[in-house]
């Protein structure tokens, strides 16, 4: 199936509104119909698709408990579970009880404001990440307890996003400055966690600001974006690792210049590899590998569509759903408003 | 902690008499160059309008009195709905350029449309750390977070209150 092939659209299915303030982050639940937001209003609201009419409506809000911007949100993989980064300095752990969602967990000791938090694979470790340039690692223990397991101060600026690889026990966080770092355990030194490698301007890296990270499917690739207006796609041997071999090192595969002329926010690889962006421009922007094998140059990609004006503001956030019915995304912007479109062929 | 001013001795500068600022007009039926230039020229001094009047933190001189903004400082493109200022702190080691940044992003948030997208910056060659000023003034994030600071956000709310002579 070639997509490039295909006219397609994105098309918008949904506005969800309902916060007063602009949307930073998106999440999909892993495992329901469920999808959450987080907002400069302090809040977090949880959507849910009715299974009768398919449209989204607010379920509930999650509101007093962080007293500032809530800046992102992460379901674990069980779905059970909803993280919460805060400016205010905690990242706020919330089990869906079905009718409403409590908080059973706050976990502080960040100096200043929380950017992001990410479950590992297996939902056993947490991440966060903050304006304190550490990363701090958590272990999930049972009976509502998470435990620092280590704080990481490798990077000499604000960090703007940790991410979990999806099948390996390896974290990854970008930066304000400007790099990209990878963290792994390691039995030296009595084990501890520890910067293997940092993808900065001399390794093809970004030259501003790295705001997120993706990974495929398989995971061994991923996508950053930045305030460098460009998006970049490395690749390591990650079957390597998986069999014990030891690190395979990531290694800049293409760059994806001139979509957007505004700071890249976010992106996103869909399961059925597609790279989402968001950014300052207003703009959703579609890229897919162009299948051209070129053995100097390595992979290359194409600009699928993009979709200008897709909100009235700065776009913060894209999420491709998890579901395999339909193509579903969702956008969370500055506007105040979260988005949801589909990807759609047209006749 | 610094109990002094840190610019304790600012040169003052006389300002030109104010152009007549008439209010931006909406109607761009007639879109000759002619009326695209005027409505070019109005907007810009619009945007000047709104900042050239925001108080120096430590002195209470305006920034156009001090030079720090000019009517040059402003840079508008209607069409793409893009604002840059471009601003001269007073002296090269001037720590102050950051809130004076911030006031700037501040005042024209409140004034401008929310298309606006606005770029600050601190003039090239004219401020010791001036890189590292302007990446934090255009970072959108550092920016809501400082935002959300009261004692920031009061030191703010004063430069961009109007002063009664």
């Amino acid at each position: 199936m070639d997509l490039m092939e295909k006219n397609l659209e994105l098309i918008e299915v949904q506005k969800l509104e309902g916060h007063t303030d602009r949307v930073w982050n998106a999440a999909w639940n892993p495992v329901s119909p469920i999808l959450a937001s987080c907002s400069g209003d302090n809040s977090v609201r949880i959507w849910e698709q009715s299974s009768l009419s398919r449209s989204w409506s607010c379920k509930t809000v999650l509101e007093e408990t962080h007293t500032r911007t809530v800046r992102s949100c992460s379901w674990s993989p069980s779905g059970k579970l909803l993280a919460t980064a805060s400016f205010d300095g905690t990242t706020a752990i919330w089990e869906d009880l079905g009718d409403e969602f409590e908080c059973i967990s706050t976990l502080e000791g960040h100096e200043n404001e929380v950017k992001s938090v990410s479950w590992n694979a297996s939902g056993s470790y947490l991440a966060t990440c903050s304006r304190d340039k550490s990363v701090w690692i958590w272990e999930v223990l049972g009976g509502n307890e998470y435990d620092c397991a280590s704080v990481l101060n490798g990077h000499t600026q604000d960090v703007k996003m940790v991410l979990w690889h999806p099948t390996l026990d390896v974290l990854f966080s970008c930066s304000y400055d400007n790099t990209i770092k990878v963290v792994w355990w390691s039995e030296d030194d009595d084990g501890d966690y520890q910067c293997v490698q940092t993808l900065d301007e001399s390794t093809n890296g970004h030259s501003s600001t790295v705001w997120a990270i993706s990974f495929n499917a398989a995971g061994d690739k991923m996508v950053t974006c930045s305030d460098d207006l460009t998006l970049k796609i490395w690749g390591a041997d990650i079957s390597m690792m998986h069999s014990g071999e030891g690190y395979a090192p990531w290694t800049h595969l293409c760059t994806l210049s001139g979509y957007h002329d505004r700071t890249i926010f976010s992106t996103h690889w869909s399961s059925d590899d597609i790279i989402a962006s968001g950014a300052g421009d207003d703009a959703i922007g579609l890229f897919v590998d162009s299948k051209q094998h070129d053995p100097v140059n390595g992979p290359s990609y194409n600009l699928l569509l993009k979709k200008e004006k897709a909100h009235e503001m700065d776009i913060n956030s894209v999420q491709w759903s998890p579901s395999k019915e339909s193509r579903l995304l969702a956008s969370a912007s500055d506007d105040g408003m979260v988005k949801i479109w589909q990807l759609e062929t047209t006749p | 902690m610094v109990s002094g001013l840190i610019n304790e001795n600012p040169i003052v500068y006389e300002i030109k008499e104010r152009r007549d600022v008439r209010a931006y007009s909406s109607n761009t039926d007639e879109l000759s160059v002619d009326a695209i230039d005027q409505l070019e020229v109005k907007l810009n001094i619009c945007s000047a309008h709104h900042i050239r009047d925001i108080k120096d933190p430590e002195h209470p001189y305006s920034l156009e009195q001090l030079k720090v903004l000019t009517e040059d400082s402003v840079e508008v493109d209607d069409t793409k709905s893009r604002v840059r200022v471009t601003f001269t702190p007073t002296v090269e080691h001037c720590s102050m350029a950051t809130i004076i940044g911030l006031c700037v992003r501040v005042k024209l948030m409140r004034s401008l449309p929310s298309r606006y997208k606005i770029d600050i910056r601190v003039a090239p060659g004219t401020h010791a750390t001036e890189a590292a000023v302007t990446k934090q003034l255009n970072d959108k994030e550092r920016v809501a977070a400082a935002l959300e600071n009261p004692n920031l956000v009061e030191m703010v709310d004063e430069c961009l209150s109007p002063s009664f002579e």
